[in-house]
Parts: C-alpha cells; sequence; structure tokens
C-alpha cells in the first residue's frame, strides 16, 4: 500500500485527487458525498459576488459514440449568496478535517476586495485559496477570470494583494487563452503565489445544430463561446504543466487540471511535474464513485514499481521534455509488422500509402496477405502503430544509427563554429 | 382463449428484431472501416460495406441504403437471408480480434430506414428503346431488371406466380423474411417502370418463341421446380409433401392446422429440408425428425440452419435412407421404413458413398413425411428456347452470361449446378447483375460482338 497523501505548498490531502472548482463543487451537500466518495480535496465552487446564470449551461461533443469526448459550459461563478457558502465550507471542514477544502476566489481587481474576501474565508477554515484568473466566459466580460488571467501584470498584482493578508497557501488558477501560459505563471510566481494550477477551460463553441442553425448550447436561440474542458484537452494541459514545470523562474508546485478521466492520466501529469490534480468532467460524466479506481489504480500502479509515495512521482518526467531542438536527429526507429498478430485490416497500408511515406507494401505469400515496412523508406512517424487496431501488430524499433547523436542545436553551433 | 391459428401465426413471425439505433450506432462505430476490406471482397454483390457502415454512423441514413441496394437491389432481403457466417461476417477481420461486425443486422437497420422513409433511391434512365424480356421474378430476373431499367430499357418481366418475389415470396421461410420486405423490393423496381406480368406461364400464355420474336434480348431466370422422386414406395400417399411446396404453402395462404400434433419425417438434410422440418415444427407438429442417409459431415445445410434446426428440437437420424413410406387402408401415411447405412469408397464428387447395410431395415411411425431431396429442373422451358443444357442446367459462357443462344442470357439458379455458380439469393442477384451489365455492354460496343 503505497502511501497516497499529497502536500501542495502546505496543503495536505489524503490523496492527490481533488474535485476542481465547478459544478460538482457548488455545495456543502455535493462536497460531503464527494469525500464520502474517496476525494482528497475541493476547490470549492468560484465565490465572488453572487451572479445570474442562464439556462441551457452545457454541452459536451461525442466522437464515433463515445459521449463526453470533450465538454462546454457557459455557467458562471456561485449564484449562492457568500454567508450560506461560508455556512457550508465551515461545516464541511468541521465534518472532514483532513480533507482539503480549497476555496476558489474572483472578485473585481481591486485591493480592497480581494482583501475583503480572503479574510471572510479563511474565518470559516479552508486549507487554501485558489485565485480564478482563468474563467472564459461572462465574468471575463466584467473584468475578471481570463480577462485578469490574460495580463500579466493584473495576475502579479492581484497576487500581491492576496498574499498581504492570506494566511493560508495562494494557488493562482492560470487560463489557457493564451499564447503562452508560462508568462502568466511567472507573473504569479512573481506575485508570491504559493502554487499554480493549470488549465481552466479553453474558448469554445460545442457545435452548430444542423436542423436550427442555432449554437450548442444555446439560450433563446442566441449562444455565446463557453469553456472546454474534459479528456479532449488533456493533451493541452499536460503541456502547460510540462511547460511550467521544467521553467526554471516557476519554482511553485503545480496543481494539474485539465481531461483527468482516470489514475493514469493523474500520474502522467504527476511526472510531467503537477503535486496532485483536480477534476471536473469526469466526475460530472459518472458521478463521483468513479475516484475509487483513481485511488485503488494509483496504488496497484506505485506498488507495481516499487514507488513507495505518490508524492515520489511528482516531475519524474520533467527532465524528459525539452525543446525541439534538443531533440537527438540521428536516432533512428522503424515500424515492425508481426504478421501473425496482423488482422489484415489494412488500415496502416493505407494511412502511409496515402497520407505519410509509402513503405508499408501489400504482398500475399502461399495466397496469404501479407504487409511489409520498407525500411529504407520508413522515417518512423509512428502512424502506422497509431491507427493499428492490434496490440502487438506494429512495433517501433531503434535502429543503432552508425552517426554519433546530434541535436539541432549542437549542429547549428557546430556549424557555427566551423565557419568561424 | 387464443385460437389455434393465430398460435401458429406468431412461430412464423420474424425471428431477428431490427437492431435499435444505438446498437445500430454503436457497432456502426466499431467497424474499423479496413481498406480494400475483406468483407466487400466476401460479399458477391461487392456491397461497399465499410462505407454503408460509415454512413450509419455519420447519421446519413440515406447513403447508406443507397450503397447497400446499389450494389444489390435485393439488399433488404439479403439482409436477412444471406449466410453472413459464410460471407461478410466470415471474412471481417475482427473475426481475429474481438467479434466480428454485425454485417446483417446493419445491413437490415438501413434498408429498413430505406423501407419506412419510402425515398426515391433510384430513377429509371432515358429510353434507349431497347426491350428486354426477363422470364422469372425472382431475385436474378429482378436484380437484372432494376439495372436494365436503369440503363433506360424497356423491361418486361413474365411469372408464372400470382406475385413477383420469386423464392423470396414463396421459398424462404417467413420466420426469416417476411413477405413484405419482398414486396417492397419488388415495387421499387416497378417503380422504374418495369412491367411485370404475373400468372403470365412462358409456355402457355406466351410462347418462347412469341417472345424471341417480340425482344431484342431475353433473360432466362427461372430458378429451379418442384422436389424430385425420391423413388421410392408410398410417395403418393396423403401426408407425403414436396419441402418446396410445404414451405409455400406456409408463405402464401393461411396456416394449416393440420400438423398439429403429428409425427413428421423429412428426407434430406440441406437448407431445404432445414426449412422444411422447422416449417413443420411452427405449424405444430409434435414430433420432426430429419432421416440423411450419409452423416453429419457431409451434409449441405449450414451450420447455423443446423444449429437452428436443433433448437426447434428437430432430431437427427444420420445414415438412415428411407425405403419405403407405408399407408393405410385410407392411403395416408402411418410409417416410413428406413435402413441403416454406413459410409463407403468414395464417389466421383470425393465424398464417401452411403452403403446399405443388409437387414437392418426399421420403422419409423409418422404422421407426414417431407421429401427435400433437391429440385427438379424446368427441362421443358429450357427447350422451348432451344437453349443447350446439361441435365436441366443451362450451359452459359460465365464471362457473357450467354446462352447457346445469342439472344437469351441465364442466371440465377437455373444456370445454377454441375459446378456452376452457387445456390444463393445473394448469387443470383450478382448473377442478374452480370447479365443486365453484358446486355448494355453488347449494345454499346454492337461491332465488338460477333
Amino acid at each position: 500500500m503505497a502511501d497516497l497523501r499529497i502536500d501542495l505548498a502546505g496543503i495536505k490531502s489524503p490523496n492527490p485527487f481533488w474535485l476542481a472548482s465547478a459544478p460538482p463543487t457548488n455545495s456543502g451537500y455535493q462536497v460531503q458525498r464527494a469525500f464520502e466518495a474517496g476525494w482528497g480535496g475541493a476547490v470549492w465552487k468560484t465565490l465572488g459576488e453572487p451572479i445570474l446564470n442562464v439556462s441551457s449551461r452545457f454541452a459536451a461533443v461525442s466522437y464515433n459514440g463515445q459521449r463526453v469526448a470533450g465538454f462546454n459550459n457557459i455557467e458562471l461563478i456561485t449564484d449562492r449568496p457568500l454567508e450560506v457558502n461560508l455556512k457550508e465550507i465551515y461545516d464541511t471542514k468541521k465534518r472532514f478535517p483532513n480533507h482539503a477544502i480549497i476555496a476558489s476566489l474572483m472578485v473585481e481587481p481591486k485591493q480592497e476586495k480581494w482583501h475583503e474576501i480572503v479574510k471572510r474565508v479563511e474565518d470559516v477554515g479552508v486549507d487554501g485559496l485558489e485565485l480564478n484568473f482563468g474563467c472564459p466566459h461572462g465574468m471575463a466580460e466584467r473584468g475578471m477570470g481570463s480577462a485578469s488571467g490574460q495580463v500579466p501584470e493584473l495576475v502579479e498584482k492581484q497576487t500581491h494583494w492576496v498574499k498581504e493578508v492570506a494566511r493560508t497557501p495562494v494557488i493562482v488558477k492560470l487560463t489557457p487563452n493564451i499564447t503562452d501560459i508560462t508568462v502568466t505563471a511567472e507573473a504569479a510566481t512573481r506575485g508570491g503565489a504559493d502554487a499554480i494550477s493549470m488549465i481552466n477551460t479553453i474558448n469554445s463553441l460545442a457545435g452548430v445544430d444542423l436542423d436550427t442553425w442555432n449554437t450548442v448550447p444555446h439560450v433563446a436561440g442566441k449562444g455565446a463561446h463557453g469553456g472546454y474542458c474534459g479528456p479532449a484537452v488533456k493533451p493541452i494541459a499536460l503541456n502547460m504543466v510540462a511547460e511550467c514545470a521544467r521553467n526554471p523562474l516557476i519554482d511553485v508546485p503545480i496543481s494539474g487540471i485539465g481531461g483527468i478521466s482516470n489514475w493514469q492520466d493523474a500520474a502522467e501529469f504527476m511526472l510531467m511535474g503537477a503535486t496532485g490534480v483536480q477534476v471536473c468532467t469526469a466526475a460530472m460524466h459518472h458521478g463521483f464513485s468513479i475516484v475509487e479506481d483513481m485511488i485503488d489504480g494509483l496504488n496497484n500502479y506505485l506498488d507495481d514499481k516499487g514507488i513507495a509515495a505518490a508524492m515520489d512521482l511528482v516531475g519524474r518526467s520533467v527532465l524528459r521534455y525539452s525543446d525541439w531542438g534538443n531533440l537527438d536527429l540521428n536516432y533512428k526507429i522503424v515500424a515492425e509488422i508481426n504478421n501473425d498478430v496482423c488482422i489484415n485490416c489494412n488500415k496502416c497500408h493505407i494511412a502511409c500509402e496515402d497520407t505519410s511515406h509509402q513503405c508499408i507494401d501489400l504482398y500475399s505469400e502461399s495466397d496469404r496477405p501479407m504487409l511489409k515496412v520498407r525500411e529504407e523508406d520508413c522515417v518512423g512517424c509512428n502512424l502506422c502503430s497509431i491507427v493499428c487496431p492490434v496490440d502487438g501488430a506494429i512495433t517501433m524499433v531503434e535502429r543503432k544509427s552508425a552517426i554519433a547523436p546530434m541535436t539541432w542545436n549542437e549542429r547549428q553551433s557546430l556549424i557555427g563554429s566551423l565557419s568561424r | 382463449m387464443v385460437s389455434m391459428t393465430s398460435q401458429l401465426d406468431r412461430n412464423f413471425v420474424e425471428l431477428t428484431s431490427r437492431m435499435t439505433k444505438n446498437e445500430a450506432i454503436e457497432e456502426a462505430n466499431r467497424c474499423l472501416y479496413c481498406y480494400d476490406a475483406p468483407c466487400i471482397t466476401a460479399c458477391p454483390t461487392s456491397i461497399q460495406i465499410p462505407n454503408f457502415i460509415k454512413k450509419i454512423a455519420s447519421g446519413n441514413m440515406k447513403g447508406s441504403a443507397t450503397t447497400i441496394l446499389e450494389a444489390n437491389p435485393i439488399g433488404a432481403s439479403c439482409a436477412r437471408v444471406c449466410p453472413t457466417e459464410e460471407l461478410c461476417e466470415g471474412a471481417c477481420v475482427l473475426n481475429s480480434s474481438t467479434k466480428p461486425i454485425k454485417i446483417g443486422h446493419l445491413q437490415r437497420y438501413a434498408t429498413d430506414w430505406a423501407m419506412e422513409s419510402n425515398v426515391e433511391l433510384f430513377t429509371k434512365g432515358q429510353s434507349n428503346g431497347q426491350k428486354v424480356a426477363i422470364i422469372g421474378a425472382g431475385p436474378a430476373g429482378l436484380s437484372a431488371a432494376r439495372e436494365l431499367s436503369r440503363f433506360g430499357y424497356d423491361v418486361t418481366v413474365y411469372e408464372a406466380e400470382s406475385k413477383a418475389g420469386g423464392l423470396g415470396n414463396y421459398g424462404i421461410v417467413s420466420f426469416r423474411l417476411p413477405n413484405e420486405v419482398v414486396d417492397w423490393e419488388v415495387e421499387q423496381i416497378v417503380k422504374l417502370g418495369v412491367d411485370i406480368k404475373t400468372n403470365t406461364t412462358v409456355g402457355v400464355d406466351i410462347s418462347a418463341d412469341e417472345i424471341l420474336q417480340q425482344y431484342d434480348s431475353v433473360i432466362l431466370a427461372i430458378g429451379m421446380g418442384a422436389v424430385p422422386k425420391v423413388g421410392i414406395e408410398g410417395e403418393d400417399l396423403v401426408g407425403v409433401h414436396d419441402a418446396i411446396e410445404f414451405v409455400r404453402q406456409t408463405k402464401i395462404g393461411p396456416l394449416s392446422t393440420d400438423f398439429v400434433g403429428k409425427r413428421v419425417a423429412v428426407i434430406g438434410a440441406g437448407n431445404t429440408a432445414i426449412d422444411g422440418a422447422t416449417c413443420a415444427v411452427r405449424l405444430g407438429a409434435d414430433n420432426v425428425k430429419i432421416l440423411y442417409r450419409r452423416t453429419r459431415n457431409e451434409m449441405t445445410a449450414y451450420h447455423f440452419e443446423f444449429e437452428f434446426a436443433k433448437q426447434d428440437g428437430v432430431e437427427f437420424k444420420w445414415l438412415t435412407a428411407p425405403k419405403k413410406i407405408i399407408g393405410n387402408d385410407a392411403g395416408e401415411v402411418v410409417a416410413i421404413e428406413c435402413i441403416k447405412m454406413k459410409l463407403g469408397e468414395a464417389g466421383a464428387d470425393g465424398r464417401q458413398r452411403p452403403e446399405e447395410i443388409e437387414g437392418s431395415n426399421f420403422i419409423i411411425e409418422v404422421d407426414a413425411v417431407i421429401k427435400a431431396i433437391g429440385q427438379t429442373r424446368f427441362v421443358s422451358l429450357i427447350e422451348a428456347f432451344k437453349l443447350k443444357h446439361t441435365n436441366g442446367v443451362v450451359d452459359i459462357d460465365e464471362t457473357t452470361m450467354q446462352t447457346s443462344h445469342s439472344k437469351v442470357f441465364a442466371c440465377g439458379d437455373v444456370v445454377f449446378g454441375n459446378g456452376q455458380g452457387e445456390a444463393m439469393v445473394v448469387t443470383a442477384v450478382q448473377q442478374g447483375k452480370d447479365a443486365a451489365y453484358r446486355i448494355h455492354e453488347r449494345l454499346r460496343k454492337p461491332s465488338e460482338i460477333a
């Protein structure tokens, strides 16, 4: 049994799985049900001046029959009075003292507003604060959420204002709706953030109804962009976490968010530098009980790998992530097809023939259809093994290069030194 | 109190139900969309199977139905009667990794959509002034008619029965293929301007010569006839049935209650024997035995038909040959005398020949006997057209589909046998298409025809 506890900038929780600030953490009733189900922490749905919501708020993208491959919402921050939320946070913390409760906050970019709300939520016993600089819709039009989060100076200044009064750790939640997230992450770090979390949702329109031509979702025939999350955004989120994790100027822990659906996703985020993860869409799709396999699966994985504690995973793959210019130009892999496992769907052949490097030949051997890779033409792109529906039919194998490793950057500096 | 007839009616309702939309989409999404897919190669009509399945997944139902029916005008029937595990589904690459796509069920889902939405999928071509007569409105004839009409021919189909559809309406058991499906397929072809003259027997109502004179081309698609004599005593007793006619009766009229509680013996173990046996069970027979002079290994029925018959409670008596049918004073069947057989040397066809075990005669008490030992040929009609044939199987050039008469083409069961073709609906459909294409090619390239 591995030790699953985490400590993110001083916020402790029994496991790395927190519910993200979102509809699942709207009330004490929900958060308490989540804790009963096993969630290690919860970031309360963002507190601020209560707002008005619209009806019809969510939409999802199905892919080949798989529902909720991606999820889109136009719901705003909490629509309940602050006093009600604070009382429920107090009650929940009292019932679950060992679970992490983090208050997500969003107010106008004014010092006194931040000071006031920080004091009020800390008074009811939260374990930490998360500044919502990410919400891309509605609140942004009022100068909050991602409107603040897209301006590094505002991120830094508001983080600083919070830190002036905060007694608990401060996490700054970043928006991905920006060209380079490390810029705002650095700003948060400069502002004194104890940790950063990412990603908030990505600006999105889930679809257009082909019969009515309305947007999906729509409100009385009119739509507005929402925020995209769910499994589809995981690779985007993972890259942003990794980019921040490998940036020496961003020396604070990261809470990973974005499409995490199971323990495997969580482990990947942790390997790429996240000290724990936040989940929303998976819970909205399946209910709180999905955390059971997240905990169990992560525990079994750690045991199998002989790793004593979840925290030992954090950042173990960060050094393996770099810039393209640092990749070895002389490393060579090629596809190898095992015709005994191959089921002859020929997807590799047509993918390579039509869209890659035309190096998979179809032939037959005593009337049996066979496939073969012409290695001299194979660039090791992986496409065939990606489209192959059968495990073990295509393996990408290394071909030792006669030439010593050399990266693009090394090559350029060598050329530079020779021309001098 | 449910009447006996309505109880029997229920026994003949189509067995498999249509996929739900969810099932169809889930299954369609499982299709790998293979390149050069083996299911297409395995389909005698070469339906672009991955394409029609992809179209179900994308919600393009009209396109899906069109893809199927373009390649196979009898695609709604074939969705139900094709031995898919021997064809498309048997070839599905997923057999090696998970389980094959339910292609037949998906094809039914798409063609059912076409039936219910009643959209026009095909149109008659601009008339080219050529006239074609097709003898026989079964799968082969209808398929040829559909294609020729699209090419602009004036097509007349002569059908001896009161309805078009052939085997579909008269030979394939209702619990596999309801007549409504066949009627719809016929209707689609009639909508293309094809004139189907039913209740018109060539050789009786119109002579072969008249047809040869009146039309530019003729397609002979007359199928096969009744079950031949077994050649044993007692075949004329009351209670001895021809399996083809026996099944036909279940397709055309009110179901007979004469078999309720009766004991039935079926002679033969091909697919028609299975049809006869399972129809007998569904008509209320108490006990149905299939008598076959060889063993399970030589049986020509498909494996799934064999399994189906067993589930219906049909008994199989292997190495059992009938010697004589025994009647009572009223001339009714009361028993069948059989003899045990053993397998001897292999015959010319490579199969071991059954030999009688002397003195092993025994009697089975039965109330009815159904003969299913093959089908006779319409030799006199074939000869009326002065066509060369081999034991009633019309000789054709398999490339041109032409018979010994250059104006007459032949397809379907009439050319099946003697190593020529296969007796499946789907094969007949392809041959019908081929005959149509050959006629059309001849028109387009008259100079190349010798």
